[in-house]
């Protein structure tokens, strides 16, 4: 069992567990994921390393309600415990002094970039950050994304804050502006990734997306986080999940995150009845 | 000479049609009646050659003789002193190739049944009396660390042997639950999670420190197990990585491997979806591609799950199929269609990306391959498409690359598996054995056992020496 050690509400929908890992927190790196299963009958998902503390033995993650897991995590308090907690899981996102490093993060992502960010300038790179939500009100850790950035870009859907507009219209700014970009991390929704991606092609700047297929194990055993990259198969747990962005089959990705929409409905749906008659 | 018995007395199992919806276990075992009557046909031939078709060496015609003499707690003994998991054994073991292949009556048709007398004897000690296993006296400490890599039977027999012998033993497991093939792979209609739990148990109970949700090459290598206090590590970790065809339209969805399929089902428990959580699809019409064990496992775990139709594929003919004998025979009668000579050419899929129908080659048998078996050819222009929703690929696995990738100095072959001594387990190393599936490639249970048995043996030895 893995003790909840400290939780918080980033914004409505979107939580911050630290949790009580020594194992996980002595070898995670940023780009590394955990595998979670909360009890018995739970479901195995994944969920990316955004943070972690050697010396206390705990690894955060932040993740956001979407399905029966998500909404189930977010009823867990400080002190409550999950079955397992499988990591660091996957390649560490590859970290390397290229130049200028643009770090693309749309929603919950603004955490799971933050190590990557990191990392980035402390191996001497100059990050420029640029972070999305939808409104005001799903905005968080926009002052330590700038802590660990050199400038930082924040866009809002419907212009309730920061700037108007998507991610990819100061991205494509900044490609097109007089300074040498090296390298775009993008991480967030898929659909954001795919756009991020089609927007730095053009450019041909090298840029890394952090897939988010379904998976079951995450080491490799089952294949079912298959995605086409260049016209290959590779198994996302441990070929990835960064990949180079241009080569990504997106439309493949979105078909197979679609593969138990029936499913997963019936199973929330399932569950709100047993959580409405408690 | 009392005239040979050849009634082998069969064993009732569950009518297929009843069978073909539940996931309860097919067949029922023996019960004492005829568990009496079926050991009372053993001759006690001098020479006991079944012994000498056992990987592990069970003294099969002394228990046989306990089992005649009424005495079970003797039986249970017997068999425990060279194979640790009896009740797995007799659910699954190839008798038929191995012990009963060489009974003195295997010649008439009616060698023992070996397996189910094995079985009975496994769930009478689980059903009356688990303590009857001696109280082995508490070993005395060496105060040697062993770290044992995966769970599956290489591990949990070598684990168990080690402790045994008073080291200090570290089991690791990747996945959230001890077992692995037994677990995750083999279904509950075949061989129940309880009595694999009932082993892992008693593992336990032997002192083994289980340590689960631990991928080794991930949180500690293989290094760093050595140079943490890990005096020696045996490696157990099976050949798990899925093999796919390689042909247009695999990654559709709809398209399983049978690692992930089986994970869903029998590890994740989706045949109690949605009270169990984890999902897995079926559909109307489902195409299993392979004829081994795991095919089998596959197809019948589709039909449990609801599917109309059921369709094995298979390149070569029925009697190329590596499968067991008893397994085919089960999953004919409960309904599965087989396509012999065929092979997938490639999936086809709709506007949602889900597999609709699979184009195949219609195959022929020409002259022996490496394997010996008849090399099958297509037929040029016999292409036809078979209606499907779900697809599970069952063509065969490889060990995962993980260990190998974070171990300095292992041998490996071009299949991926780690080279190791066959009589010692030992890598070329040092301080490294490994056995079972990671050696020889997927095989059976009964030889991870006795590689890690043998691996054990020699791991003591080099500790002895230290
Ligand atoms: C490597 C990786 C890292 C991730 N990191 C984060 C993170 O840091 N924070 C975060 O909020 N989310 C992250 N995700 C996504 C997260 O795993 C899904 O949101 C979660 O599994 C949804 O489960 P659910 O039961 O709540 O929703 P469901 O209703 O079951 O599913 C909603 C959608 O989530 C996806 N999904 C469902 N089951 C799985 C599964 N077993 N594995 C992967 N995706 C699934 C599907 O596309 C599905 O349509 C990550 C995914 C991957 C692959
Ligand atoms: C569906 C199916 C049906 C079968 N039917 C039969 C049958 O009827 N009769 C028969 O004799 N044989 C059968 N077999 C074959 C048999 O199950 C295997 O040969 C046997 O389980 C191999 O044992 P093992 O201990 O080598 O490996 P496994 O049973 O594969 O166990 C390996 C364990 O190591 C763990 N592991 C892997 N990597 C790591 C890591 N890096 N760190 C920690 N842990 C790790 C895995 O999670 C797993 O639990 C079947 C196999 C399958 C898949
Ligand atoms: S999740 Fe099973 S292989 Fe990647």
């Amino acid at each position: 069992m893995y003790q909840i050690l400290l939780r918080e509400d980033l914004v409505p929908g979107i939580h911050l567990f630290k949790v009580a890992a020594p194992k996980v927190a002595s070898k995670a790196q940023a780009g590394q994921f955990v595998v979670i299963r909360i009890d018995e009958k739970g479901e195995r998902i994944p969920l990316t390393i955004a943070d972690w503390d050697r010396a206390e033995g705990s690894v955060t993650i932040v993740f956001m309600e979407v399905g029966t897991t998500t909404h189930r995590l977010a009823l867990l308090k400080a002190g409550d415990a999950i079955n397992d907690f499988i990591g660091p899981l996957g390649l560490p996102t590859h970290i390397d002094k290229f130049g200028t490093v643009v770090c693309v993060a749309g929603g919950f992502a603004v955490a799971t970039i933050m190590p990557i960010a990191r990392s980035m300038r402390q191996k001497g790179n100059k990050v420029i950050s640029i972070m999305g939500a939808r409104n005001k009100d799903l905005i968080f850790w926009e002052d330590e994304l700038r802590s660990v950035s050199d400038q930082l870009i924040v866009t809002t859907d419907d212009g309730s804050y920061g700037r108007k507009g998507l991610v990819t219209e100061p991205l494509k700014e900044l490609l097109e502006g007089d300074e040498e970009i090296n390298r775009v991390i993008a991480i967030g929704p898929s659909v954001m990734m795919k756009y991020s991606a089609l927007t730095t092609e053009p450019f041909g700047v090298d840029t890394i997306v952090s897939l988010n297929p379904i998976m079951v194990d995450g080491t490799g055993m089952c294949g079912c986080c298959r995605v086409s990259v260049g016209g290959e198969t590779k198994f996302a747990c441990v070929d990835g999940p960064d990949f180079d962005g241009h080569q990504v089959d997106w439309d493949l990705l979105f078909a197979r995150q679609r593969s138990y929409l029936d499913e997963e409905k019936c199973s929330f749906d399932q569950w709100q009845s047993q959580m409405d008659s408690k | 000479m009392a005239k040979l018995n050849l009634n082998r007395v069969p064993m009732t199992r569950q009518d297929p049609k009843v069978r073909g919806k539940n996931f309860d276990e097919v067949a029922l075992g023996y019960n004492e009646e005829q568990v009496k009557a079926e050991a009372s046909r053993c001759i006690q031939c001098p020479k006991h050659p079944c012994t000498t078709g056992c990987p592990v060496d069970v003294d099969i015609h002394d228990f046989i003789k306990a089992i005649n003499e009424d005495n079970f707690a003797e039986a249970v003994t017997i068999i425990k002193n060279k194979n640790s998991l009896p009740g797995i054994c007799g659910r699954v073991c190839p008798q038929e190739t191995q012990c009963e292949a060489h009974c003195a009556l295997a010649n008439k048709d009616a060698p023992i049944a070996i397996g189910r007398l094995e079985r009975y004897v496994a769930d009478w000690e689980r059903q009356n009396n688990p303590s009857t296993t001696p109280a082995t006296d508490k070993p005395k400490p060496t105060g040697k660390r062993v770290a044992v890599v995966g769970s599956g039977p290489a591990g949990l027999t070598a684990a168990a042997d080690l402790a045994k012998m008073g080291h200090d033993v570290t089991l690791f497991e990747a996945l959230h639950v001890a077992g692995g093939v037994l677990m995750y792979g083999i279904p509950e209609f075949r061989l129940p999670k309880e009595i694999v739990q009932t082993e892992v148990d008693y593992v336990s109970s032997q002192g083994v420190k289980l340590e689960l949700d631990a991928v080794i090459g991930k949180i500690d290598t293989v290094d760093e197990l050595l140079n943490s206090g890990f005096d020696a590590v045996f490696l157990g970790t099976g050949a798990g990585l899925p093999m796919f065809l390689d042909i247009p339209g695999e990654n559709l969805n709809g398209i399983y491997s049978a690692n992930e399929f089986l994970t869903r089902v029998n590890l994740m428990k989706a045949y109690l979806f949605p009270e169990y959580d984890t999902p897995v699809s079926v559909g109307k019409n489902v195409a299993v591609i392979g004829g081994g064990n795991v095919a089998m496992d596959s197809a019948r775990c589709a039909l449990r799950l609801g599917a109309d139709n059921v369709y094995i594929v298979y390149r070569r003919s029925e009697v190329e199929m590596p499968a067991r004998r008893e397994e085919v025979e089960n999953a004919m009668e409960e309904g599965i269609i087989f396509k012999f000579l065929t092979n997938p050419k490639r999936f086809i899929g709709n506007d949602q990306n889900w597999v609709t129908g699979m184009e195949c080659y219609e195959m022929e048998l020409g002259e022996p391959d490496d394997s010996g078996r008849r090399r099958p050819i297509a037929k040029e222009g016999s292409e036809f498409t078979i209606d499907v929703d779900v697809v599970i690929v069952a063509l065969g696995t490889t060990p995962n690359p993980l260990i190998a990738a974070t171990t300095e100095g292992l041998d490996t072959t071009s299949r991926g598996t780690v080279v190791a001594d066959e009589n010692t387990g030992r890598t070329v190393k040092p301080g490294v054995w490994a056995g079972g599936d990671i050696v020889t490639g997927s095989a059976t249970v009964i030889s991870a056992m006795g590689a890690g048995k043998r691996a054990a043996a020699d791991i003591h030895a080099y500790l002895s020496e230290l």
